[in-house]
């Protein structure tokens, strides 16, 4: 694998988490459970498909191969995406959403945190300007824990129920490979241990703050950076890309 | 095609007329949007950088441009996007933000994201109609990303805010 390799790879593993997280999340759009947070989730999710954007036009650059970011978004099959399991998981009821969101981005701002260091420079500069919007992402989210944790004991249920089915998927996020080994000699990507115990940190402190636990001996899920996914994720790519093939090249 | 007749402060002029699409009270030049214009081999090089990576108001801000720009005989216009360095709230200056709250739009307060905005504590914001600042945070997100929707505990006005980043 060579450094343009692996590069494009890592784009589109960034790309691709935010990208997918922010089309789960546009689903809530004009079905929030309440007017201020169908306004907060479209908006964020208008944030994550913004920097996605901008990944996969870097993507697209770095490739050199005349795919620009829609191709790239909309004409790759299920096992060319590299996101994270854990952001493709439906959004089930308000809980599931907050928990997911929550545990992405108590890990997109440690690991954007790290990428403004990076030596590349483009990286870097995206790093520094998604990471200034993920700290409102994750203002927004912890807030929420807080609320579901503490409300009603069914609030609390709820939002337990969710930890205990989504926490299989939170050890994917920090697998790395041969792209990330090569990156990262370089000083372009980082080592995703580093930002592991602070990510543990936070989630771990926000729980138990909400009397929430993390769960004990769980089998961890893995393969989103081989491209093997779990159910969900055809589904939604059936329905994100349907448009642009269906109607080749159509423009609004 | 005809050689580009008018100096880079002229053109800095004419696009300081663009309004942002959302808040139409300031210009895309009071937001600091515009970056930078050169001129280059008869070509007009307009560099923007977003508020927000989402912003959906980017692409109407592009064709607003080039649209001016014709308008003043500049036929060959390059927009170039640029992220670096990121675009930050303390670029909207003091007379910007009197428009802001003379629109009804509370503007950012002088410090830029701090460790505070991720413990959820929130900053005191005055109303923009009454200037109370016995005001609560309803929502951190807004009509759009970069406002937060408030209201006013005293004249009872909910009213947006334009957030620090």
């Amino acid at each position: 694998m060579t450094t343009q390799e692996a590069l494009f790879n890592y784009c589109l593993r960034l790309a691709d988490n935010h990208l997918i997280l922010g089309h789960r999340l546009s689903e809530l759009s004009s079905k929030g459970p309440l007017l201020e947070e169908d306004i907060a989730c479209t908006n964020i999710s208008l944030d994550l498909i913004g920097q996605a954007n901008a990944l996969l036009q870097y993507a697209s650059s770095v490739e050199n191969k005349g795919r620009n970011e829609d191709d790239l978004a909309f004409l790759r099959h299920e096992r060319h995406f590299y996101n994270s399991l854990l952001s493709e998981q439906p959004n089930h009821d308000f809980a599931f959403t907050m928990v997911k969101q929550f545990l992405i981005d108590a890990f997109n701002f440690y690991l954007f945190d790290e990428l403004k260091k990076s030596k590349d420079l483009t990286i870097s500069a995206l790093a520094t300007k998604g990471h200034k919007e993920i700290t409102y992402h994750l203002r927004h989210s912890s807030t929420w824990i807080d609320r579901l944790g503490l409300g009603t004991d069914e609030s609390n249920k709820r939002t337990q129920n969710a930890i205990n089915e989504l926490w299989r998927f939170t050890d994917d996020m920090f697998v790395m490979d041969e792209a990330d080994k090569i990156l990262i000699s370089e000083a372009i990507a980082i080592d995703l241990n580093t930002i592991k115990p602070k990510w543990h940190n936070t989630v771990n402190a926000a729980f138990e703050k909400a009397n929430l636990k993390i769960p004990e001996k769980v089998w961890m899920q893995y393969g989103s950076k081989q491209g093997k996914h779990t159910e969900h994720l055809g589904f939604l790519l059936a329905e994100m890309q349907h448009l642009h093939r269906a109607y080749p090249g159509v423009k609004w | 095609m005809n050689p580009i007749s008018l100096s880079t402060t002229e053109i800095r002029d004419l696009l300081s007329q663009i309004p942002d699409p959302e808040i139409p009270v300031i210009s895309i030049t009071d937001l600091g949007i515009l970056r930078e214009i050169t001129i280059q081999d008869n070509i007009c090089v307009i560099s923007i950088t977003p508020t927000y990576s989402g912003c959906p108001a980017m692409k109407m801000i592009e064709d607003e441009i080039v649209k001016k720009l014709r308008e003043n005989g500049i036929e060959n216009v390059k927009i170039n996007m640029i992220y670096h360095p990121a675009w930050t709230t303390d670029w909207i200056n003091d007379e910007a933000k009197e428009k802001l709250r003379a629109y009804g739009i509370a503007p950012p307060e002088k410090s830029t994201v701090n460790k505070s905005t991720l413990m959820g504590e929130t900053k005191e914001i005055a109303c923009p109609q009454c200037r109370s600042k016995n005001t609560e945070m309803i929502s951190q997100f807004g009509s759009t990303a970069c406002k937060a929707l408030y209201r006013c505990k005293d004249c009872k006005e909910a009213f947006d805010y334009f957030k620090c980043i």
